[in-house]
This record gives structure tokens, sequence and C-alpha cells, in this order.
């Protein structure tokens, strides 16, 4: 290791944010094609993370460790291993392309907008890298800010509505976690997330920590019944903040129970398993018939992202379940962690998909559409391909790890796997429905047939991802072999006694 | 070799590929030609293979291609096993594919999404070649959703259309409901076998079959006949057994040239034929295979009835798809899977050629699909008649045709079978007999025969339709006839399938009847002397004659006495309208209400927003401490304090 990669990729977004700002909207090409240029360089920069990654180890890679507040143990401590890895290389790989679907629409302050991206894209790195707890929280709680501003400025109508309800949701959720943090340093003096792996703790404070955590990371996945914020939020945001929205950090809760609860208190993990697996289906199977009724596209998508967190979530408890030493556990934590990477690609994509109608149409109604296939050909092949993916369909990433948790919560009883398999039928119901009403049939009215088919920038990044979602399908192999040596050593940990 | 299996898949990928995403610059001709080449190499390697297996000294080949993911010990890959059994289903997938192929190009002549279908259909091949290619259950499930994707697409390729949007889109969740079975019988077969491999589970078979699993309580079930049942319902979904069967009839409303190749020949087979490479282990559940037979017999007749009463000419040949899905399952059940593979093959001959012929009528007819606007035809469509006429006989198994073989040794093994649920199962397959003649020449006769009823324009323009069209009808006319003569004896009774399938001892209904061939002419001469069926046959046809040439006027009184058996048939007993009003109205209310009340008035309104207001109460009645003085906030502030360092002395 000869240059710190993660530091560079999260300050390199960050400093160029400010200069975007810096630059302004007068300038506003100028500060695009930084923009771009920033958040090409960065992806390009995390290709060693996947490259020189060292896949037969547990350990922490590209470590980097300096003191920083000596006097409360605190360290800029950073560091991936295959769990944060791939989600940093979702995070570089989609921040470029937010940056090319907002190129043309925004018109508002734009070197804001692009900035507030920037930003949030250094943050969210410094989420999945940070190695110390409170590093970690502070990128947690920093990150919200430009979500924050996206939402605000560049959204909806309803918007300050849905902002407000989105901080205060994911504000209340982590201040149980800091609490938890302290509590932590406290007893082991240490903010270090090995360290706090290590700490002995008593069942009861394993499960108030636990709860706190849950309070956390549960709204920010979101599980039912603190998901009411993402319907809203999705809607009133951005293209470009829904995108990063669902594809990123929807992904943090769910980063947030291998990386913290699970570890920290595996026997209230183990004891409170039934409680999570029981919200992860309620997740599945209620959201799902719920995403079925809505008329808005991106309610239905952000209700059908909920569903599809279930999964994750499911993956991650059930193994709790079931008898460690057969491979079904690894299948369902495997499968949660494929399905994050899975859902932040077709989830993104499908916002995209609706923010090409919307750029065209400015509504999100469903029945407003109506054949676009007609008018819009290539679009209405991409739509299918996502939607198809959101379904599950096996050929494309959407159905590793919807595939895996399936077959590892079999290992545990029957009817989860029955529970789970429902959306089999639920997902491609709301899904083939909505595709249905929107692009199919005949021209529904005058505004479809004058709308244009995809540009060359929205080909491309359709394209993209159509490609990864692809080669994901086809091929989940470089996914899955770069987790496998930290699932089996996090598997082997969460499942392990503290007591 | 494994060289060639790859080709045999790839090469119909590559030519969907390009005729999909570049159609608009290689043209219509670029389009076809890509596809036809790319479907031709397949057809050419698979017949090579096949003569390889069959003739040659070409060994079973089992192989896997690339890893596709390992999980633990468990590692899941993209392979080939090559045997028998599905180097016979390559050929049949792309010979018919071939053939579909050359007659899309007169049938979509004037439309539009020209290119795009040729890409469909090529991509489909692709498929449902990787489906019967297949070495393990992910692969076997991809291939099984990729057909079912093709399969949604075409349905819906005419796409302005509400009734193909509606019927793709319930094409598409039937099957999914057969799935969602499918896939939790790979979960069973995966826990209990720690493998996807054909192989490596079929070797655990015997091991499984001790093995139980607790559903209800403390009621243990036999883990394979979970396993077995669970896949099966899969099959159900996609070969259309009743109750999933319910969206066959509906995808008629596709372009015909796939109807004939994926809702009759091939995509709707491969049911049958998980079944047939299955067989290791249903063979050991009988449970499993009372279940599958009384399914196949309840399909194969309920079925054929509805037959008699459709109007539309694409839906009487649907209907008897799915009758003879059913006669394919009953033999699966009585295990007497190579006789079900055997119908399965002749089926897709003559089906395809009965579903193109009706595509040739229907071009002539310029899309008129109404038999009552009919009658007459043979004289203006003779070749197109003529085969129809060789494919009816081959259906209703008329001695000598291609469908006499394999419905009449399929029939003489369910009577041979023992297994529970064989005796309702013969009964019907055998009253089915009468029935499939009975709606096939009713067909036939007001199609072809009687009074012109069509309108004068269209009488006009009535002629024989192109090459492109009738070359195929001829070149499937020939196995229609010919294949069941040719191959009865090596298929059947000559152990073609052996290692590929698997039967055991005391379920050998196919060895029983085996006892009693002496070569095909003899058991011809059989059937004349010591079976009905062929009898049941010609009454079924006689009557045909009887109601709709001789006396038309019948069929009209006949409906009005049996009204309610009438509106029972009519209604399709009712199935849709369940799925309908029922199922689908329950749970888009359901959802609804959880929406409503779920999320908006108890999630939202009482506790987010309840909240809300409750800090704004608390907010208000605190304005009035907020007094502006500041020694009063440090005066709170030092409470505040003190409370919290109480706390964690008292604490610790």
């Amino acid at each position: 290791m000869d240059w710190p990669i993660l530091s560079i990729l999260i300050w390199l977004p960050i400093a160029a944010g400010i200069v975007v700002l810096a630059i302004g909207s007068e300038r506003a090409v100028l500060g695009k094609q930084v923009a771009l240029g920033a958040s090409v360089l960065t992806f390009v920069l995390s290709v060693p993370l996947y490259t020189d990654f060292d896949t037969s180890t547990a350990a922490l890679q590209f470590v980097e460790q300096v003191p920083w507040i000596e006097r409360f143990n605190v360290f800029y401590h950073l560091g991936v291993d295959g769990i944060s890895m791939p989600l940093i290389l979702l995070t570089t790989f989609l921040t470029p392309l937010v940056v090319i679907a907002g190129w043309e629409v925004i018109k508002l302050r734009p070197a804001q907008y692009f900035a507030s991206f920037l930003l949030l894209e250094g943050m969210m790195i410094g989420v999945f890298a940070a190695v110390d707890g409170l590093l970690f929280y502070i990128f947690w709680e920093a990150m919200l800010v430009p979500m924050f501003i996206i939402i605000g400025i560049w959204g909806g109508e309803r918007r300050i509505y849905a902002t407000m309800k989105f901080f205060l949701y994911t504000f209340f959720g982590s201040v149980f976690m800091l609490v938890a943090l302290i509590y932590m340093y406290l007893k082991g003096g240490s903010y270090s997330i090995p360290d706090l792996h290590a700490l002995p703790l008593s069942m009861q404070e394993q499960t108030l920590i636990f709860l706190a955590f849950l309070i956390a990371f549960a709204v920010k996945v979101p599980m039912w019944p603190v998901h009411t914020w993402l319907p809203d939020a999705h809607v009133e945001a951005p293209t470009g903040g829904s995108v990063i929205l669902a594809a990123i950090l929807l992904k943090m809760g769910g980063y947030g129970f291998v990386r913290f609860s699970m570890p920290i208190a595996p026997d209230a993990s183990d004891a409170l398993s039934w409680l999570m697996i029981a919200l992860s289906l309620i997740a599945i199977v209620y959201i799902a018939v719920v995403a079925l009724v809505q008329q808005d596209m991106k309610k239905l998508i952000a209700y059908s992202s909920i569903a599809h967190m279930g999964f994750v979530t499911l993956g991650f408890f059930v193994i709790y379940e079931m008898a460690t030493s057969g491979d079904g556990a690894l299948f369902a934590l495997q499968g949660g962690m494929v399905q994050m990477i899975s859902h932040g690609l077709v989830s993104g994509a499908l916002f995209l998909c609706v923010g090409v109608l919307y750029d065209r149409m400015h509504t999100r109604e469903i029945s407003a559409y109506g054949g676009v296939a007609n008018s819009m050909p290539k679009f209405a092949a991409f739509m299918v391909l996502f939607a198809m993916a959101n379904v599950g369909l096996p050929g494309t990433s959407g159905f590793v790890g919807e595939f895996f948790v399936i077959l590892g919560s079999y290992q545990a009883n029957f009817w989860l796997a029955f529970c789970a398999a429902t959306i089999l039928v639920l997902g491609a119901a709301y899904t083939l429905w909505m595709v249905r009403r929107v692009v199919y049939g005949e021209v529904g009215n005058e505004h479809v047939a004058a709308m244009p088919d995809v540009d060359r920038r929205e080909f491309f990044i359709l394209g993209v991802l159509a490609v990864s979602v692809l080669l994901l399908g086809v091929w989940p192999a470089p996914l899955v072999d770069v987790m496998d040596a930290t699932l089996t050593n996090l598997l082997e940990q969460v499942t392990r006694s503290k007591l | 070799m494994e060289s060639i299996y790859l080709t045999i898949v790839l090469a119909p990928l590559a030519a969907a590929a390009i005729a999909g995403l570049l159609g608009s610059k290689i043209g219509r001709a670029g389009a076809h030609s890509v596809t036809i080449l790319g479907v031709a190499i397949s057809f050419a390697l698979s017949l090579y293979v096949l003569w390889g297996l069959a003739f040659g000294d070409a060994e079973p080949y089992n192989g896997n291609v690339y890893e596709w993911a390992k999980i633990g010990n468990v590692t899941i890959a993209v392979g080939f096993l090559i045997d028998n059994l599905t180097a016979l289903m390559m050929v049949v997938v792309t010979s018919v594919s071939l053939a579909v192929h050359v007659y899309t190009i007169g049938y979509m002549h004037d439309d539009p999404g020209y290119q795009r279908f040729f890409s469909y259909i090529s991509l489909f091949t692709f498929s449902m070649l990787m489906l019967v290619m297949s070495n393990n259950l992910m692969q076997l499930f991809f291939g099984w959703e990729a057909v079912g994707l093709v399969s949604y697409l075409l349905i819906g390729f005419w796409f302005k259309r509400p009734s193909a949007v509606f019927a793709n889109l319930k094409a598409f969740l039937v099957n999914r409901v057969g799935d969602f079975g499918f896939l939790l019988g790979i979960a069973t077969l995966l826990y209990f076998a720690g493998s996807l491999d054909y192989a490596e589970i079929f070797a655990q078979a015997e091991r499984i079959q001790g093995e139980t699993i607790n559903l209800w309580g403390a009621t243990a079930v036999s883990a394979l006949t979970v396993a077995c049942i669970c896949l099966f319902v899969g099959a159900m979904g996609k070969s259309a057994q009743v109750p999933l069967h319910v969206w066959l009839p509906d995808s008629m409303e596709g372009p015909t040239p796939i109807s004939a190749l994926i809702h009759a020949a091939t995509m709707v087979t491969a049911g049958i034929f998980m079944v047939a490479r299955m067989s290791p282990l249903f063979e050991l559940s009988e449970a499993a295979l009372a279940f599958v037979i009384v399914i196949g017999a309840t399909t194969a007749f309920f079925m054929g009835l509805l037959g008699l009463v459709q109007q539309d000419i694409k839906r009487v040949v649907a209907y008897s798809t799915l009758s003879q899905l059913g006669y394919m399952t009953v033999a699966l059940g009585a295990s007497a899977y190579a006789a079900s593979i055997f119908h399965l093959m002749t089926h897709a001959f003559f089906k395809a050629l009965l579903f193109l012929a009706a595509g040739s009528v229907i071009i002539a007819m310029h899309h008129e699909q109404d038999i009552r606007k009919m009658g007459g035809l043979r004289k203006y469509l003779p070749i197109t008649y003529w085969t129809f006429v060789i494919g009816t006989l081959a259906l209703i198994g008329f001695p000598g045709f291609s469908g006499f073989f394999s419905k009449d040794a399929l029939i003489e093994a369910v009577h041979a079978s023992s297994l529970p649920g064989s005796g309702y199962a013969y009964w019907c397959v055998l009253l089915g007999v009468f029935v499939t003649a009975l709606y096939s020449f009713r067909l036939l006769f007001v199609v072809f025969h009687g009074e012109e009823r069509m309108d004068h324009h269209t009488k006009e323009h009535l002629h024989e339709t192109p090459a492109v069209v009738t070359g195929p009808l001829i070149a499937l006319a020939v196995p229609s006839v010919i294949v069941g003569w040719l191959t009865i004896e090596p298929i059947l009774f000559g152990g073609f399938f052996e290692g590929a399938i698997f039967v055991r001892p005391e379920h050998d209904v196919l060895g029983e009847v085996g006892a009693e061939f002496h070569g095909p002419g003899a058991f011809v001469a059989h059937a004349l002397t010591h079976s009905v069926t062929v009898y049941l046959a010609a009454a079924g046809a006689l009557v045909a004659w009887f109601l709709y040439l001789k006396r038309p006027e019948i069929p009209g009184q006949l409906l009005e006495r049996a009204g309610a058996l009438y509106r029972l048939l009519a209604n399709k007993y009712y199935f849709d309208w369940i799925n309908e009003n029922v199922i689908a109205r329950a749970t888009r209310a359901v959802g609804t209400g959880l929406w409503r009340v779920g999320d908006q008035l108890l999630i939202d309104g009482l506790i987010v927003n309840g909240s809300a207001r409750a800090v704004g109460a608390i907010a208000s009645a605190a304005r009035r401490v907020q007094s502006g003085y500041l020694y009063h906030y440090a005066f709170a502030m030092v409470i505040a304090l003190a409370a919290l360092i109480g706390w964690f002395a008292l604490r610790g």
C-alpha cells in the first residue's frame, strides 16, 4: 500500500465539491465538468480496491490509522473488508452516473446541486471506510446534510414536509446509536470497531445496545414500521437524490447490522432474531401488497425497495435460526449482501427511468402515461429490462440475492422460505402491472405521443446500468468471491457468544 | 465436444443480439437471415449430437462451463448434461424453431416489429436450449424463467392491444405462482442434498427418501415428496396443468408462430421434460406420482371438453394443447416417462403443424380468427387443408400416424399402471380420445368444409399462402406422419433413455407394454383388434361429421337444452372469474387497506404526525418557560446537568 487510497476516495470528491461551489452557478458548465471529472476520477481510483483486494482474508485492508482526538482515544482509522469494499465501489460507480443524469436537467443552482452530490459521495465512502466508531458516526450524520439540501432545494412541491420527515426520522434514529457508542466507549475506552466487537457485554447491555442500533439502522433500511419516510422522500426528491437514496443510503442500514449490531451484540441478535425476521417478512409481504396499489411510480418503486431490503435483513438474521455448520447461513448472508449491491443498481436504474419520463412529462402518475413503447422504444426496452431485474429474473442481478436468501432461509424453516418466496409473485405483480400501464398499450395521450426517445446521454447511463445488472446476474462469482472470506469470518464472529 | 454444445446455445443468442440491437441497420432481410442461420447451425449440430449418441459411439457428456458462484461447500455452475433425453429435446426444439423462423417471414411480413420478432424467437431458442441442456437446477431455473420472459414479451408482442398486454401479464404471474413452488423444490433439494447438480442430487436420492420435514406441527412429511410436489407445481405453471392452466388460452393473443413454437411445441413441454429429467426423484415418491397423475388426468379430459365450445380457431388448438399436455403428465405419473417424452416429440410436430396451418388460414382470412366466419376453405387453401388434415389425424391418433403410436402406448401404459390414481387417469385419457376427435373434426369441418360464411370481400381475396408459409407446413407434416412409426421401437422399448430416465422395476409399465410389442405394424394391428381407442376416435370423428356437416342445426339446439353445462364450459369452469374477481380483487383490497389504514392512518397519522403534534403541544407549553431571561435558561441547564451527573453517579 503506497498511497492512502481510502482517504483520497473520501476527500477528493469533497474537495472537488468545494471547488464546484467556488466556481459557482454562473459558470455552470465548468462546474459540471469539474464534478464529472472528479466523480469519474474517484471511480477510476477506486478500481484498485477491487483489483488489489486480497480475497483470501477477512482482515481489514488498505488500512490508514492516525490519532485524531487522542484525549478520547479517537482515531482517523480507515480500512475495508469484503463487506464494505463492494459498497464503496457501488458508490463510486453510481455517482458519475448521477452527475450525468442531472447534466441537462438541473437548471436551478446547478453548482450547488453537483457540489452536494460530490460532498455526499465523499461522506458515504467515509461511512463505509470508517473503522473508528466515532468517525463512522460523524460521516453518518454529516451525510444527512447534503441529502437534506438535495431534497429540500431541488425537490417537488411537498419537499419541505418530506425533508423534515426524512431528517427527523433518521436523526432520531442515529441519536440512539450515539448513545450506544458512548456507552461502549465509557466501558471499553475505545471507539475502534474491532475493539467494540471484542468488548464483553452482558445480555442486558447487549439487548439495550442492539435496540439502540436497531432504531438507527431500521430507520435507514427502512424496516416496517419506520418506513413511511421513504416513499415521501423519494416522491419529492429529484431523480439523482432518489437514485443515491435508494441505491446507497438505504444500504447503510444493512451495513450497520453486519458491522455493528450483530458482531457487537451477538447474543441479543440471536435472542431477537425472531423480531428481525418477523419485521423482514412483514416488509416482504405487507409492503409488496401495498406497492401493488400505488398510483405514483416513485412511490411504487419506493415500496418495492422496502420489500427488497426485507430480503437483506432476512438474510442477515435468519442465520440465527439454523445450524451454522451447514452452508445455509452463508447462503443467507451472501444473499443479503448481494441483494444490497444488486438493489443499488436496479432501484437506481428504475428511478433513473422514472426520471427520464418525469423530465418529459413532469408527472409521476402512472395513469398519465400509457403506450410509452410506441414513442420511446429504446426506453421501453430498458424499462422492461430493469423491471425484470426488479422482479428477480434469473440472468439479472436481482435474482442472485433473492435466490440465495430463499435457499438459505429454507435451511432455517420451510415456512420462512415460503413467505419470502411470495416475492416471486407479488414482486412480479406490482412491477409488471406498472410496466403494463406505463409502457404498453395504445399511446395514452398526445403528450406521450410527443415524447422523444432517450438521447445519447440517457442511453449511456441506462446502458451502463443494464450491462452491470446483466453481468452480475450471469456471473455473480466475482462479487461473491470477494465477500466470501469476510462473510465466513463474520458468520463465526456473530454467532460466537459473548456471555 | 464442449465447444459444439457452446455453439449450439450461443448461435441463437448471438443472432438474437444482432437482430435485436442492430435491427434497424441490418434491415428485415438481415434480421431473418442472421436468426435463421443461427438456428440452422444449432439444428444441424443438435442432429449431429443426437446421431452420435443414438447411432455412433458418443458417450453422454456432463461438464461445467464456468463457476457461477461458490457458497461454502456448494458450487453452483453453468454446465451441460448431454444424454439421449437432452439430445432428443434439442432436436425437437431446434427443428420446430427453424420451421417457425422460416414461416415467420411470411406471417409477419407486414409487421413493423419484424426484426424485434426475430430477435425474440431466437432468444427463446437460446433460453430453451439452456433449459434442456442444463446439468443443474440453477441453470434449469434460469432457462425456465428466461423462456417465461420471452413468452411474456411475445404474447404482448402487439403491445397496443389491451387484450395482449393483459394476457402477457397474466401468463407471467400464473407462471410465477408455479415458479414459487419450483423454487421451494430447489431449496428442498439443496437442503437435503447439499448441491444443485443433478448427478450429485440423484446420487443421494435414496438417502433423501428417508429424510422428513415437519411442515405442520409434528407431522413428518417425506422430504422427497415435498421436493417432488414443489417441483411439479413449477411444471404445472409452465406446462399449464389445472389449476395453473388459465394463462395458456389467453396466450393466443400472441402472433401465431409463437403459439406454435412456444405455446404448443416447446416451452409448455418444459415441465414435462423437467419431471422426466427428475425421474430418479419422482420414482421414489409414490405420493408425488399420484399427485402428478391426478392433475394430468384432470387436465387431459376437462380441458379437452372446453375445446368443444371455442369459436376462435387458435383457442380450439390451444385447449387441445392443454389436453395433450395433460396426457403427457399422466404418462409421467404412471412412471412411463419415455412414453411422455415420446408423445411430447410427436405432439411438437403435429401441434406446431396445426398451429402453423391455423396461422395460414388466419393469413388468408386477413387475420380473422372466428371459425363462424369461415367454412369451405379447402378449395381455396389446398396445401393448408391437407396439411391440416394430416395434423388432425396425427392428433386424434389415426392408426399409423405419429400421434397414434405415442398416444396408444401412453394409454396402454396408464392401463398397466397400478399406482394410486391410475384408475381415474385411465378413464380420463380414454374418454379424452373421443373428445379429442370430436373437437378436432369439428374444427376441420367448420373451417374447411360446409357453407362459406366469410364476407364477400374476404372471399374475393382468398388464395393459398406463399411458399415460406406452406413450406414449413409440409416440412412438419412429414414427421407428423412418419416419426411415430420410425421411432416407437427404439424410444419406448429399445432402452433409448437408459441412463437418462430412471424407472423402478416395479413401476415399469412400459416394460409390460413392450412385452407385447412386435414391431410398429403389429402394434397397429393389435390396436385395431384389441383396443377401443381407435374406435373411440372414429366415433368422435363420426359424431363431429354428423353434428357439424350433416345436421349443423343440432349443435345450436343442444346448447339450448344443456344450458347449465354449456355455461360451465363457456365460462371455462369459472377459473378466470375466480382469479380476477376473488384473488386479484382481494389482494388489491388488502393492499389498499394496509396502505390507507396501516401506513397512512396508523403509522403516519397517529405515530409520526401524532408525535409531531405532541411535540408541538409540548413546545407551546415550553414556550411559557421561554421567558427570554438568560438566567432562566442557565438555571434549566444547571438542573439538567445536575440530573445527568446524578444519574451517572448513582449508577456507577
